[in-house]
């Protein structure tokens, strides 16, 4: 196996291609009827929030169970620089990125004491308590079960100073553009493309290579003159303000901020995306995000009429017989095969779906002298050393 | 006589009921490459663990250049001058052979933390250079891009001395180098501490393989039941009636 550097060219070269496919994707998703700028907005913020996750889980191997209690601050945040300031995104944005960051801080600083399941179990306590917070004494700020949501007679200080306050409810808006429908998809892309570029550049700087080191042996990196704490905070840091900017966007395209958003479910969601994808590769959260989101969406909206229509080229038994056996995959049984396609990919992918492609690539390409990959290949228990000896 | 640059003092440690160091006293000269004997159980390891800050001592004195090194956080102690390679090697197996001696190289330019995520591994050309120089003094430059997991026990030890010897510290502490080691490994580890001998680096080395000990050490010390029971030049160690008794079973070497 082969580990280079990729050199600053190959990376911007990444990137152009990159751009391409993420502000093209609602042509070449059209055929697989995800073309829609609802599902297309999810794919880009999800995409944000698992590339920001992937810059803690992925370097440093720190599994976090609590980074949707970040997604929750980013979120109310915007909604609340909406209700007092302005109905323009980019202050609502600014100001989640900097509180989920405050956050992450207090809460990294705790929670890194410990490693390995105690920090997850750390993390996971800290979100759950955001959660349950928020239902309760936070009230005054979360507007509890009901949701926090925008009023005609909210203050809107910068707003009202511009312009008398309209007749109907305001929408967010980029400079008088509205955040909704392709808009809302081509700003949550530009944002995504500039996550991933910073996260690529974590990735191949020096800082990048000590989290790798960290995650490979901490203990050697202490006895090698580093100071891990403040790295892996820096880590954790980054990490929760990627997921405060991912809940801000859910704010900028549906103007309403919900508790949900920081139950333990939407934690584990995004660790299911990471490893589904590929765990410390750059594209696979974003694989991981991509196809999670689409079965949510698209598979749990198959039935019955839908299946038979796919299965119209066989004999009308056969038809049915398929039918039985695939109807409890999609509708409402959509977590079925979501949860199938996971057992097997880390049963035989435990590197995710980068593991696959690049098993692929290594068939058709093995002859081919300098291989490049950018990913850590996970801890394979089959390579171990097997010469352990006795000393 | 040359300056002391580290010595135990009156150092105790016990774990439990067990008292693994008793009154140990010890002084390193710089210079000089130290050999510890002594047999299993003898407290060598311990010894080495309370110089790195890995262990607390109950009482007692350690100090490096003139400097108390008890209470110090084990990067404060590595950046201050002390390299130590593990008895079990202590790599970044999935990192490559190149990463693994960078990283060491970056410890010592940027001290122990530098926030730089902004910067590009390809731009820092000297610490490439370098690391790609000390994977040739050691034969492993073929293998810079391979994972250093997927190396022989023998090759992981070379590796983590590369990674050692990269940061040039004052004081490199080897916990038995050649451990499990085939013999033309040995050998070959023996000519790779022959060469670092001429740079100057004061070195301790806890070793069991005499070949090992009387073909590098100066100067060495015994350690039987957590306190130095003879201190002296090879020649006078074999010598010493006291030593074969209490550790080479009264064969005559």
């Amino acid at each position: 196996m082969n580990i280079n550097i990729p050199s600053i060219k190959k990376d911007l070269f990444v990137m152009l291609i990159f751009s391409v496919v993420i502000l093209s994707m609602p042509m070449w998703l059209k055929p697989l009827g995800a073309g829609y700028p609802d599902l297309l907005q999810k794919f880009a913020i999800f995409g944000i929030f698992a590339v920001g996750y992937n810059v803690l889980f992925g370097l440093t191997g720190y599994l976090s169970f609590g980074h949707a209690a970040f997604l929750g601050v980013g979120s109310y945040t915007a909604v609340w620089s909406f209700k007092l300031l302005t109905m323009n995104v980019l202050p609502a944005i600014l100001f989640s990125v900097i509180l989920a960051g405050i956050a992450a801080a207090i809460i990294g600083f705790i929670s890194l004491r410990r490693s390995g399941i105690y920090f997850s179990i750390l993390t996971l306590a800290f979100a759950q308590m955001f959660y349950n917070m928020a239902y309760s004494v936070l009230t005054p700020i979360t507007n509890g079960e009901t949701g926090l949501q925008l009023s005609r007679s909210d203050p809107r200080i910068i707003d009202n100073m511009m312009a008398q306050a309209g007749a109907s409810l305001p929408s967010p808006t980029l400079f008088g553009l509205e955040m909704s429908g392709y808009s809302g998809f081509y700003f949550c892309a530009v944002l995504l493309i500039i996550a991933f570029f910073i996260s690529q550049r974590i990735f191949h700087s020096p800082f990048g290579m000590k989290l790798q080191a960290i995650k490979s042996n901490q203990t050697r990196m202490k006895y090698t003159g580093y100071n891990t704490r403040p790295y892996l905070l820096s880590a954790f840091v980054i990490s929760g303000m990627y997921a405060g900017l991912a809940g801000a966007l859910m704010a900028v395209t549906d103007p309403l901020a919900g508790a949900e958003r920081m139950q333990w479910t939407a934690s584990g969601e995004v660790v299911l995306m990471t490893i589904l994808g590929g765990v410390g590769t750059l594209i696979g959260p974003l694989l991981g995000v991509g196809i999670i989101k689409y079965f949510e969406n698209i598979f749990s909206a198959m039935n019955e009429q839908a299946l038979l229509a796919a299965y119209s080229f066989m004999p009308d038994w056969l038809a049915k017989v398929m039918v039985t056996i695939t109807s409890p995959f999609v509708g409402e049984g959509w977590h079925l095969t979501l949860g199938a396609l996971f057992v097997v990919i880390v049963i035989f992918l435990p590197g995710g779906i980068m593991e696959g492609l690049g098993k692929i690539k290594n068939l058709f390409k093995s002859k081919k002298k300098d291989t490049f990959t950018e990913q850590i290949p996970p801890k394979l228990p089959e390579k171990a050393e097997p010469q352990k000896e006795v000393s | 006589m040359s300056n002391v640059i580290l010595e135990i003092d009156n150092v105790q440690k016990s774990f439990g009921g067990l008292r693994a160091l008793k009154d140990l006293n010890l002084q390193v000269e710089e210079g000089k490459v130290h050999a510890i004997i002594g047999p299993n159980g003898a407290g060598k390891s311990t010894m080495l663990n309370v110089c790195i800050g890995r262990l607390a001592p109950d009482s007692g004195v350690v100090t490096f250049n003139g400097e108390n090194v008890l209470g110090k956080k084990p990067h404060e102690i590595n950046q201050a001058g002390i390299s130590r390679v593990f008895q079990t090697p202590e790599i970044f197996p999935d990192l490559s052979l190149l990463q693994n001696v960078m990283i060491p190289a970056f410890a010592r330019r940027e001290g122990s933390f530098k926030f730089n995520m902004f910067g590009n591994v390809c731009n820092e050309k000297e610490v490439l250079e370098e690391a790609s120089h000390i994977l040739h003094d050691i034969g492993l430059n073929e293998q810079e891009h391979d994972h250093a997991g997927s190396l022989s026990r023998g090759d992981k030890r070379r590796l983590e001395l590369a990674m050692c010897l990269i940061q040039h510290p004052k004081l490199l502490l080897l916990d038995e180098p050649t451990a499990g080691m085939a013999r033309h490994d040995t050998n070959r580890t023996i000519e790779l501490l022959k060469k670092i001998k001429e740079r100057g680096m004061t070195k301790v080395i806890i070793e069991h393989d005499m070949h090992v000990v009387f073909s590098v050490a100066d100067h060495i010390s015994v350690l039987a039941q957590g306190t130095i029971i003879a201190s002296g030049t090879p020649d006078e160690i074999r010598g010493n009636l006291k030593v074969q008794e209490a550790y080479l079973g009264g064969a005559h070497l």
